[in-house]
């Protein structure tokens, strides 16, 4: 797998065949706090790529850089061959690049079918000037609900769609934020935890939906916290730590770089910390 | 008593009565459907006012005034909203309370008495539009209301407009343009992501609910002369008061709430007038009753907000999931 993907040797900053996102030397500081410092990195195109990493890593931080929601102090990247540093967030999702959030924002008080529609683009009905008649925005308005009842079968959340987002459970409202994501038709989609808080049944089906997107040629780039979900379908594995890329490569291997294990278990977790305690004995 | 009645249902359909509504329907657009936190809706009244009265005064047309008024409203949006809209709500909700009193002690200076009036204000301005009364002079009645052909044409004008102020606003809210707004209101950050320029969008609404508080303003006057001391935080409160009793993301609420709100106001005080002159109610004066019915209206809506939050016209649905 390794060298399917990445040019030369895994490790991190490694160039890819085919990377979609590179990014140099991004550094975000609050005050005196570094929480992301990558000087390099590239997300390869139509794979699943997790970023991994202990709490308070950078891998929100830096995932708020990409899409916009957050200026970093320095640094450049580009999506697809466009610089897209300093670029405006909604601008970044009518690229392609669509987030969902950590903390699932579904639109409470909208029904679960004006949720999915709302991710259309282009819409021209959206425009205050053509609002006020339907018969310009009619005919479009039906390609995007038959577009939206597609995702939400397929998403299992069909029988739903008359309901207020505000009534569904977490995980439900988790499967919600990532089909009204695809409903923009991305080419790079980015999941920020997208298992958290999610019973195990449903974790199968979001893994399921994770790997239809890969089949359907999308490129993924998701955070998470659980290793196990990680090795079970990610492509490539970035690990951060400290706001630093620490180590890259497939899955099985990363597992076993000492870096990684470093970097969730401490430097010095095996060694003998007994070794003290008889000092103090004495 | 029947006068009391009369007076109270002759409150429903004043020109006041619609201005406020008119009004309202803005709010209703800024806070009901979009989230913003607009405070000065009273500013949007008085620039109506005076653009309308001075554009007239100085010989223009009443469709040039109205224009005119009507840029000036959103000359006002765009300063209030370009430095704020980046911004989190609440500073939306400090910079149009105070741009409302800014303009209105800058319209009351005796400095600007040739412009603007000064503290008297203005007055013979609307000529023009009595004028163009198809009505013949004479007095028209109907059930409880009477009123001469003056009062019947600005009634007719001003209820048109609200009834197509209200279309307007419900047509714009169930297209696609409404649907991006009512998501601002539940969620910034996930309209952003799904690729909407959310700045944009609520500088359309500011302007939108902006102009039909200038268009309020217009008919708030038409009966009565400009008067500065009209425009103070009271106005924009008294707004909030009915657009919360109708239900604030309701196209309905705001018109059946100023009604509720007038027709109350006035049989408070008619009751109350009658109490103290009969001898029945020993412990106020006359003139102590002006105060008293706004505490009586003041309790009156905390008592909605406790029992019937959503408002009259509200959809109790949408509270289960507050929080």
């Amino acid at each position: 797998m390794a060298d399917q993907i990445a040019k030369g040797k895994a490790e991190p900053g490694c160039a890819k065949l085919d990377p979609i996102l590179i990014a140099d030397n991004v550094v975000r500081q609050f005050g005196g706090l570094t929480a992301v410092d990558v000087a390099h990195v590239e997300i390869p195109r139509g794979q699943i790529t997790a970023l991994i990493g202990p709490n308070g890593a950078g891998k929100t931080t830096f995932f708020n850089l990409l899409t916009g929601f957050d200026k970093p102090n320095s640094g450049s990247w580009t999506f697809n061959g466009k610089k897209l540093s300093g670029v405006a967030s909604y601008k970044v999702a009518r690229l392609g690049m669509v987030r969902t959030f950590q903390l699932t924002k579904a639109l409470s008080l909208l029904t679960v079918m004006e949720n999915m529609r709302l991710g259309y683009q282009n819409q021209k009905g959206e425009n205050p000037l053509a609002a006020m008649f339907k018969s310009i925005w009619r005919k479009q308005e039906s390609v995007v609900t038959e577009t939206a009842n597609e995702l939400l079968t397929r998403f299992k959340l069909d029988a739903k769609k008359d309901d207020f987002a505000a009534s569904l459970s977490g995980g439900q409202r988790k499967l919600l934020e990532m089909a009204r994501a695809l409903m923009t038709k991305p080419t790079m989609i980015m999941l920020d935890e997208p298992m958290a808080g999610v019973n195990p049944a449903l974790t199968q089906s979001l893994l399921d939906h994770i790997k239809d997107l890969k089949k359907e040629g999308m490129t993924v780039l998701f955070v998470e916290h659980d290793m196990h979900m990680v090795r079970h379908i990610s492509d490539w594995v970035i690990v951060m730590a400290e706001g630093k890329i620490v180590a890259e490569g497939p899955p099985k291997e990363v597992m076993k770089n000492p870096a990684v294990i470093d970097a969730y278990l401490g430097a010095h977790h095996d060694s003998d910390l007994g070794s003290n305690s008889k000092k103090g004995s004495k | 008593m029947d006068q009391i009645l009369a007076n109270a249902l002759g409150e429903l359909i004043t020109p006041m009565t619609a201005a406020y509504a008119l009004a309202a329907i803005g709010l209703a657009m800024h806070f009901g459907f979009t989230g913003l936190l607009n405070f000065g809706q009273a500013a949007y009244m008085l620039v109506g006012a005076y653009a309308f009265a001075m554009a007239t005064l100085a010989g223009l047309g009443l469709v040039p005034a109205i224009l005119i008024s009507f840029a000036a409203s959103i000359v006002l949006s765009l300063i209030l909203g370009i430095p704020t809209l980046r911004l989190r709500s609440d500073y939306l909700a400090i910079v149009t309370i105070a741009a409302a009193e800014i303009l209105r002690f800058i319209v009351s200076t005796t400095g600007l008495n040739d412009v603007t009036g000064g503290p008297q204000g203005l007055s013979g301005f609307a000529r023009e539009f009595y004028a163009l009364n198809p009505f013949p002079a004479g007095e028209y009645g109907f059930w409880a209301w009477s009123m001469d052909e003056k009062g019947l044409w600005v009634r007719v004008v001003a209820w048109s407009l609200v009834i197509l102020a209200a279309l307007f606003v419900a047509k714009m809210i169930r297209s696609p343009w409404g649907r991006v707004i009512k998501g601002i209101r539940e969620d910034e950050d996930a309209v952003r992501s799904l690729g909407k320029n959310v700045y944009s969008y609520k500088m359309q609404s500011l302007i939108i609910g902006g102009v039909l508080g200038t268009l309020a303003g217009i008919v708030f006057v038409l009966p009565r002369a400009v008067q500065p001391g009209n425009f103070g935080t009271g106005l924009t409160f008294f707004i909030w008061t009915i657009l919360l009793l109708g239900g604030a993301a309701t196209v309905l609420g705001p018109i059946i709430g100023s009604m509720i709100f007038w027709v109350l106001l006035s049989l408070t005080d008619g009751l109350l007038s009658a109490g103290v002159d009969s001898g029945i109610i020993t412990f106020i004066q006359q003139d102590q009753i002006g105060g008293i019915r706004f505490m009586l209206v003041g309790l009156g809506l905390m008592l909605l907000v406790i029992f019937r939050p959503q408002g009259i016209f509200g959809n109790k649905k949408e509270l289960y999931f507050n929080g």
